[in-house]
């Protein structure tokens, strides 16, 4: 198959960022003086530590700055404290935050409650633009969760009654 | 906007952000986007996404508020601000790789600084607001110059820089052919910039239709969806006359469909860092010899890889997150001259109240969405 385009050098600007001398090009192209030194660059001011930072056990200490969103708290926070008791090397690092994620969804939910708010699930998860454009696809997607989630249901609440004659019968005799 | 969990976004009103450290900003924001990099956190895929942060890591604003040792700044500059929080001081900055700084994010030592992009990149609220708090103002914030659209700023701030990082990572030499897998905004704008380095030929791979029509017209590069192609790794060495490209680039990152095992592990279980299926592809497709540019966002744990292949065929893997400030002089004069042409990748624009839509509407790449901007009511432009 031919080339869509034959004849590149008819682009805009076609060519005009080749430099040999950019090669090899970033990330490795510069070495500095002070590669050699270590951590003893003179540090940037330090911002007040006035809230708590979680930071990575592979770095002595906290970033000149950090930012302050969501400082750890509840469980969540406590799982998350556990995690940066492990370095970025280690799965119990990761893991752990990725459970402490899931259970922050939840602690979310209940702050929500316990403010009084309950949370617009549809909107949040921009149910009505795929309304308005995918209709189709929506319904697909929801009724298969009601589906799957519908059969989970049965199929529970069968093993149940299943369990209970059983324990029934054991008694009878 | 608040992120409440996996696929869950809402508009919130938040306390004004404060300066918190002598060289801080406040800025008012303009414009802000959402970044195909967004929706790993909006999937709940990067460990340590907090409920009740803000993303946004692209964004333009007003300069409201500056710290004591904020030289470079002045209140009511238009600024763009780059996702990079940098500290120009560390020996990563001083060498140019502003998007490593050491001083930046103390949750994890192998990522920088990232505004709004989960706990691992330093917790910090990002753009996706009216007003956000910017460290380290002396180094990256960039004031626009005169006459800029400030929709072709806003897409300074990662688009433009990452795409065009991604085709210089490539080391393109006259003549090459270059293959880049996804066709997103950055993958579009990738398939624009191999042009400046002299690529011969570019092919772009996606698997929307539309976007492949967009990035046809838009990056005038051969554009085929790997659904109708058959195995994408064989087409490419069809064309390439059975040798493999010379470069090829993940645009894609975790978000990767068109392997089962791949997407299954990657994307619905979490077992890896997300669907590896675009740098598999580009390793298998890539000569001997070739090089591999990666500017897809992967998460920090481990993913499924041909590392044998890396070694067999002798393959250069270069990647990076972009390092903005080092890009935008060049970037800003080939938008004066129209070389680029940022704003034209823009296909939606909303107020900042419907940012769960605009989630939505991006991640399930309804109404042919590209690029969706956030439009904050303070605003004011």
């Amino acid at each position: 198959m031919e080339p869509i385009t034959h004849n590149p050098s008819q682009l805009p600007g076609w060519n005009i960022d080749n430099d040999p001398e950019n090669d090899p090009t970033y990330p490795m192209r510069t070495r500095i003086p002070d590669d050699h030194k270590g951590y003893s660059w003179e540090r940037p001011t330090q911002q007040p530590i006035n809230i708590e930072v979680l930071h990575s056990i592979e770095r002595p200490n906290i970033t000149a700055v950090f930012g302050t969103s969501v400082p750890p708290s509840g469980l969540s926070g406590v799982i998350r404290r556990f995690a940066f008791k492990y370095s970025e090397n280690s799965y119990l690092h990761w893991l752990p935050l990725l459970l402490a994620d899931r259970v922050n969804v939840v602690e979310g939910v209940l702050d929500d409650l316990v403010h009084g708010q309950v949370p617009n699930i549809f909107a949040e998860k921009g149910y009505p633009v795929e309304w308005k454009y995918d209709r189709k696809g929506l319904i697909i997607k929801l009724a298969t969760v009601a589906a799957i989630a519908g059969g989970v249901v049965v199929l529970l609440s069968s093993k149940d009654k299943g369990g209970k004659k059983a324990k029934i019968r054991s008694a009878n005799r | 906007m608040e992120y409440r969990g996996p696929k869950r976004i809402r508009a919130t009103q938040k306390p004004m952000p404060e300066i918190l450290h002598p060289e801080d900003a406040i800025v008012r924001v303009t414009r802000s986007c959402i970044c195909g990099s967004d929706l790993h956190l909006y999937n709940g895929n990067v460990p340590d996404t907090r409920v009740g942060q803000t993303f946004g890591h692209e964004f333009t604003g007003v300069v409201e508020e500056i710290g004591s040792e904020v030289t470079k700044l002045k209140v009511g500059d238009n600024v763009l601000v780059p996702f990079n929080i940098a500290c120009g001081k560390c020996i990563f900055c001083k060498q140019g790789l502003f998007g490593n700084c050491h001083e930046a994010a103390s949750q994890a030592s192998a990522a920088g600084g990232f505004f709004g992009y989960s706990h691992i990149t330093g917790g910090y609220d990002g753009g996706q607001a009216e007003y956000v708090r910017v460290p380290y103002a002396n180094v990256s914030p960039t004031v626009i110059p005169p006459g800029m659209d400030i929709e072709d700023a806003v897409l300074l701030t990662d688009v433009v820089p990452t795409g065009y990082q991604a085709a210089e990572m490539g080391g393109i030499q006259t003549g090459d052919t270059v293959v880049v897998f996804g066709a997103g905004p950055v993958g579009i704008m990738a398939a624009r910039c191999a042009w400046l380095f002299g690529a011969g030929r570019v092919i772009i791979i996606d698997k929307e239709d539309y976007r492949l029509e967009f990035a046809r017209n838009y990056s005038k590069c051969e554009a085929y969806n790997f659904q109708e192609i058959g195995d994408p790794v064989v087409f490419i060495k069809k064309q390439t006359d059975w040798i493999g490209a010379d470069v090829c680039i993940d645009a894609v990152g975790a978000e990767a469909a068109g392997n089962a095992l791949q997407t299954i592990t990657g994307r619905k279980t979490l077992l890896q860092a997300g669907s590896a299926t675009a740098v598999h592809w580009a390793i298998n497709s890539v000569r001997k010899g070739g090089v591999v540019s990666i500017v897809g966002v992967y998460g920090p744990t481990d993913n499924l890889v041909p590392i044998g292949n890396v070694l067999n065929k002798g393959i250069t893997i270069r990647a990076n997150q972009t390092a903005v400030k080092r890009h935008l002089p060049r970037l800003i004069e080939h938008v004066q001259n129209g070389v680029l042409n940022p704003k034209g990748l823009i296909t939606h624009r909303l107020a900042l109240e419907d940012v769960a839509d605009g989630y939505r509407m991006f991640s399930a790449k309804l109404d042919n969405c590209i690029k969706t901007v956030l439009i904050p009511s303070t605003a004011g432009m």
